[in-house]
């Protein structure tokens, strides 16, 4: 059993050979393999971009949760302070949840910054490649026999083929990635959109109600206490005409 | 011999080192006969270490053809299988 260097290699050949083989004449051979070259270092770059926009996507939502996380443990706080425990409870939950995702978020975008790596370096290399490549084209058009000819341009087109599947390869791959992280983007945003990790402030939700219900709540007591300052009223004494519970009677005794 | 690494770059390499890269070549087409992933992406590791430690890179602009083709060390099996049956994984070239 061949091992698996010489299989690969064979594989990578025999991509190349149906490119070798359409063309016609040597020259003919030469420009379009020249052509699939320039189209393939745009595809690269084409790669390249796609691959930062998905990055700068998951980066945009690591920032929206971080907020989310500073949001929760705040309104945590703000309900334990209140006495809601059990408000808290619920916020500090979310909160962890939001950093689970957050974790995740990181180990993606460290992966979508391999694939690009690898991709720069692709087309550099590429780029080095169909460059010389260029140059020799043109020497083997302007010195050599048809018969020549076509030995060179076979070695120049292996060469610059092999070269070409491996940055095929490359593209295909942070394709691959690129699709993952626009689909695990798209469910985080789903997430977010339904409040399963979003603050309570910014969604409908019962918790929600509960926490802003409890801010107004504070927020009127803290106005009224100001007010009745203002107006020397000091303690608050309840309007006689309503004064009929005991609840009320006791609470004004004390 | 002249070997490519996927992902990385061309590297001559002589004899000596040659017999043990071929080796190591055997033992991960073994791993890959067997269906052990984590072996198969150790040895290509391994190859792909030994060929940068003894060869010499290739400058970028160098258009030899390579005697063999080391494929990336992070292949799943599946994307390895796909590979070596010339399917999918490596895009066709346009023809």
């Amino acid at each position: 059993m061949p091992g698996l260097m010489s299989r690969a290699s064979t594989v990578v050949k025999a991509k190349l050979s149906k490119l070798l083989d359409r063309a016609e004449n040597p020259n003919e051979t030469l420009d379009y393999s020249y052509e699939q070259q320039l189209e393939q270092l745009q595809n690269v770059k084409r790669g390249v971009a796609d691959v930062v926009t998905a990055k700068k996507r998951l980066q945009l939502q690591t920032d929206q949760l971080e907020q989310s996380v500073v949001k929760l443990e705040t309104q945590a706080r703000q309900a334990l302070g209140a006495g809601r425990e059990d408000l808290a409870r619920q916020a500090l939950e979310r909160k962890s949840a939001v950093q689970q995702e957050l974790q995740g978020l990181d180990q993606q975008i460290q992966g979508l910054e391999q694939q690009q790596e690898k991709l720069v370096a692709g087309e550099k290399q590429l780029q080095a490649k169909i460059e010389a490549f260029r140059t020799q084209k043109e020497v083997i058009k302007a010195q050599y026999s048809a018969a020549e000819a076509q030995v060179r341009i076979g070695e120049a087109a292996t060469g610059i083929g092999e070269q070409m599947a491996d940055t095929g390869l490359a593209i295909q791959r942070a394709k691959d990635k690129t699709a993952q992280m626009q689909a695990r983007a798209a469910a985080v945003d789903e997430l977010v959109e339904s409040g399963a990790l979003e603050d309570f402030t910014s969604t409908g939700d019962q918790l929600d109600r509960e926490l802003a219900a409890l801010a107004s709540q504070t927020q009127v007591d803290d106005e009224l206490s100001k007010m009745k300052a203002e107006l020397g009223t000091g303690s608050s004494e309840p309007p006689k005409e309503i004064q009929s519970s005991t609840e009320e009677k006791q609470g004004t005794s004390t | 011999m002249i070997v490519r690494i996927m992902g990385d770059g061309q590297y001559r390499v002589d004899d000596a080192a040659a017999a043990e890269i071929s080796e190591l070549d055997d033992q991960a087409a073994a791993a890959l006969e067997a269906g052990d992933e984590q072996a198969v992406r150790d040895l290509l590791r391994r190859l792909a270490e030994s060929v940068r430690s003894r060869g010499t890179r290739l400058d970028d602009s160098d258009l030899s053809p390579s005697d063999g083709i080391v494929p990336p060390e992070d292949l799943t099996l599946e994307e390895a299988r796909e590979f070596f049956s010339g399917e999918g994984l490596i895009p066709d070239l346009p023809a």
